[in-house]
């Protein structure tokens, strides 16, 4: 996908969401819905169960308006976390940009939380992609559950930060780290537009 | 009634970006041919993009192209008001009369004509008299005109039967040209990151670009010293503000700015303080601060210069240059100068430009070539071009299948061949000019060529080596595209002159002229000629006698038809082409044969050997013999014009045994019709 297109003079971003089931990655997009004025954002899809899982993925476009003479837009994705819609997954994470995972803090869904991991390495191999290579940030959410029930952010970082990348503890529900986390995968992500812009 | 121009709208300072650029090159193309090309031009566009520049532009241009013309510029109201005015004073038709003598009338803001039934009406007929009139007439709107509510619909598709064109938004970069052409309009020191800053404001209109630009120079009028982007985006944060409601919380009423709260609009957190690019923060959210954020970060990523040397890859590719010098700049990390090699770039494509123009004059089949749209190849171009500048691309050379070698030396010709000798020897002393005459396929285009390879095969010489049916075209050609002198000096520059068939000059006085400098300039600087013709000199009908004498003044000869000894070398040669054995004795019958043109004896080897084929038997004398002497089917008659020369490839051979004539008539009937 390219980043930067000097014809159209656009700069697309594909930012997804991952994580295991219910971490929280469609509350994530939902808070940033709720935080960008009206004239900025496109309408916010969502395919949920009846239960609010989701059910194929979210879609939120963000226009960011013209930037240095670029009409810049981002869109941002999440996956469903369930294990068995591995198959949509992988439809979503074609042509990403980058990858926000978004991990459960609570310490009971540490597996999960390393199961999607894995998962998230595999299907960006399988599309030629090396993670380690690649724009992606951490999130550990719900910090804001009681101390016992959560690892901190440097048990976290222990037990899934294994190549080192930028990781943001978040609640997502009261939008804490939810915005840094969208700034510091973008900054990821715009710093590769001068490498990749000229091959646009 | 009409309105002036405004000497301030011109091409001059109407800053051309991606957004208006067809639009500008249209305007163009119209100013420099009123009514020849895009006519009517309509130029749609939203307030504020330029439309009244372009349109007074293009008076301008045209009245200083031809000042003979006379440009009306007039706006819809005026044209509405001069009617009305009019028609109340009974003067209708003298109201009509005033627009017969405009050549190029320029109309704006058509869109006023929404429900006005009888001005569409009057503006059908003034478009169908300045379009059969081969007047120019240019129309701006602020929509397309199928969007004009109410429009009459054959007013439409007359806007459509000529161009009508779009003028969108200026890009970033325009913006930050307009802004500085500016700012140097009124002499105002500006620095350029706050140029970048007011080109960044959200505003859909120049017009509007141009008042927060006047806002900050008057700001700097009264300080003592120039804003910094920082100052001007808390003086203009208000006008993103206002353009853009649903961006900002509630402020309360705005305060007007001036210089003594102008410090308590510059941001106050100091750690959210954007690095100089950055667009202003347009709100205090979550949201504005990484606004804020990807706007700095896409800035310093998509660097100016890469934004720049995109531009001009597209621009240039668009037009047809290569463009690889570039694609080189931005696949280096960091170049050193990039905006130096850009620059440099441009500058060579502009020499290229010159040079191919140069060379269109003087050679515009080289001008045609690749090497002018590659700014890499400058130093080829600029070869090429000196090349053409003295005259290089001379005319056709010698044949490259005609030698000394091939060409079989026998008692009859030996005196040609020997005088042809002298003449490679000696060129341009002994015998200038040669004249060699001789009925047609004895050997003369064979000799002539022959003489050309041996000359053109000594160092430095130019040899041109042509038919003259080719030399007068050519000259035609020249005549045509009004380029003699061009014509002139490919042939001055040449060492040698063989042209083949002189006769055909007959009547041709353009050519005979021509020939008649030529031949003195190229005698004078004893340079070799060589001409052949088919008939004698005195018998060439309509070549003048200064022509006839000089061509008499060298030595003239006659090469005689081929002689046994000719004919028997060129059927063994034949044989030896065919792979057939030796045979001495058909080679001595046919060359016994009488035959009054080499031409003849590949056909009547090929008669023999067809029909060995057929029968299944050797080719033989005795086969010979009786096809060609007994029983043959009746001949029909051709008359003497009917040759094989097209059949026959160069060295003598047949090209394809479909074309090969097979019922040849008989010599003596041929004889006869030549006496006839």
């Amino acid at each position: 996908m390219s980043l930067v297109n000097f014809t159209t003079r656009e700069i697309t971003c594909k930012i997804v969401y991952y994580g295991p089931g219910r971490s929280g990655k469609t509350t994530n997009l939902q808070y940033i819905y709720g935080r960008v004025p009206d004239s900025r954002r496109g309408r916010m899809v969502s395919l949920a169960t009846q239960t609010d899982r989701t059910l194929f993925f979210d879609f939120l476009p963000l226009d960011l308006g013209v930037i240095s003479g670029f009409t810049t837009r981002f869109q941002l994705y999440t996956v469903p976390g369930q294990v068995y819609y591995n198959a949509t997954r992988k439809l979503v994470l074609q042509g990403t940009d980058g990858v926000v995972f978004v991990a459960d803090s609570q310490a009971r869904r540490l597996d999960d939380n390393l199961e999607s991991l894995q998962n998230l390495q595999a299907n960006l191999l399988a599309q030629g992609v090396d993670v380690r290579q690649f724009p992606m940030v951490l999130q550990y959410n719900k910090q804001d559950l009681p101390q016992d029930l959560v690892l901190t952010s440097s048990d976290m970082d222990e037990s899934l930060n294994f190549f080192g990348l930028k990781s943001f503890p978040a609640d997502a529900v009261r939008g804490t780290g939810v915005f840094e986390t969208l700034k510091g995968i973008s900054e990821l992500v715009l710093k590769r537009l001068a490498a990749g812009s000229s091959a646009t | 009634m009409s309105t002036p121009l405004n000497p301030r709208y011109r091409f001059d300072n109407y800053v051309v970006g991606a957004a208006n650029k067809l639009a500008a090159t249209a305007a163009r193309a119209v100013a420099e041919s009123p009514g020849a090309v895009y006519n009517p031009l309509f130029v749609y566009a939203g307030s504020g993009l330029g439309k009244t520049h372009l349109l007074m532009a293009i008076g301008h241009a045209a009245q200083e192209i031809n000042p003979q013309v006379t440009v009306e510029y007039l706006t819809l109201d005026d044209f509405v008001e001069a009617f009305h005015t009019a028609i109340a004073a009974g003067q209708g038709d003298a109201y009509r009369r005033r627009y017969a003598e405009v050549g190029v009338l320029l109309v704006d803001d058509v869109q006023f004509l929404t429900h006005r039934r009888e001005m569409q009406a009057e503006l059908l007929r003034l478009t169908n008299t300045m379009l059969s009139s081969g007047r120019q007439i240019v129309l701006s709107s602020d929509r397309p005109p199928n969007e004009i509510e109410a429009l009459d619909e054959r007013l439409i598709q007359r806007f459509a039967g000529g161009l009508v064109i779009d003028i969108s938004a200026p890009d970033f970069e325009t913006r930050v040209a307009i802004l500085r052409r500016q700012a140097e309009e009124r002499k105002a020191q500006v620095d350029a990151s706050v140029i970048e800053t007011v080109a960044q404001l959200p505003l859909g209109s120049v017009r509007e670009l141009i008042g927060a630009l006047n806002r900050l120079i008057a700001f700097q009028a009264v300080s003592d010293k120039p804003l910094d982007p920082q100052q001007a985006r808390a003086v203009l944060g208000r006008v993103g503000v206002v353009k853009q409601p649903s961006l900002a919380p509630a402020e309360g009423p705005p305060v007007p700015l001036n210089h003594a709260n102008l410090e308590s609009h510059l941001p106050r957190e100091p750690e959210a303080v954007p690095p100089p690019e950055e667009e202003p923060v347009l709100s205090g959210d979550e949201f504005g601060s990484f606004l804020s954020e990807i706007q700095s970060a896409v800035a310093r990523q998509v660097e100016p210069w890469r934004v720049r040397v995109n531009e001009a890859i597209l621009f240039w590719d668009g037009e047809g240059y290569r463009v690889d010098r570039l694609r080189h700049i931005l696949a280096e990390p960091s170049p050193e100068n990039p905006e130096a090699a850009l620059g440099a770039y441009i500058e060579d494509i502009e020499r290229l430009k010159l040079l191919q123009a140069e060379m269109q004059e003087l050679d515009p089949t080289a001008a045609g070539t690749a090497l002018f749209r590659d700014p890499d190849r400058l130093s080829e171009a600029l070869t090429e071009t000196d090349r053409a500048r003295q005259g290089a691309s001379p005319p056709p050379g010698p044949s490259p299948l005609w030698t000394m070698d091939s060409f079989i030396e026998s008692p009859s010709n030996r005196m040609s061949v020997r005088s042809a000798q002298a003449v490679v020897a000696e060129p341009g002393t002994t015998y200038n000019p040669l004249v060699i005459t001789g009925s047609s396929g004895v050997g003369k285009t064979h000799l002539l060529h022959a003489i050309g390879n041996a000359l053109a095969a000594k160092p430095k010489e130019v040899v041109a080596c042509l038919g003259t049916q080719d030399f007068v075209d050519d000259l035609i050609k020249a005549i045509d595209k009004d380029r003699v002198n061009w014509w002139r000096i490919r042939y001055r520059r040449i060492t040698a002159l063989l042209l083949d068939d002189i006769h055909l000059l007959s009547g041709k006085e353009r050519s005979q002229e021509e020939l008649f400098w030529l031949f003195n300039l190229l005698h004078e600087g004893g340079k070799q000629m060589v001409f052949t013709s088919a008939v004698s000199l005195q018998e060439i009908e309509g070549l003048e006698s200064r022509l006839q004498t000089r061509l008499n003044g060298g030595l003239v000869l006659e090469l005689p038809a081929p002689d046994r000894e000719v004919r028997a070398a060129i059927i063994a040669r034949l044989l030896v082409e065919r792979n057939l054995p030796a045979d001495q004795e058909l080679a001595d019958y046919l060359a016994g044969r009488p035959a009054d043109s080499v031409r003849s004896l590949p056909e009547m080897l090929q008669r023999v050997l067809h029909e060995s084929e057929e029968r299944h038997v050797k080719a033989n004398a005795a086969l010979a013999r009786e096809v060609l002497e007994g029983s043959p089917a009746a001949p029909l008659r051709r008359s003497a014009a009917y040759r094989t020369s097209g059949v026959l490839s160069p060295t003598g051979g047949l090209r394809s045994r479909e074309k090969m004539v097979w019922d040849w008539p008989s010599l003596t009937d041929r004889v006869i019709e030549d006496l006839r």
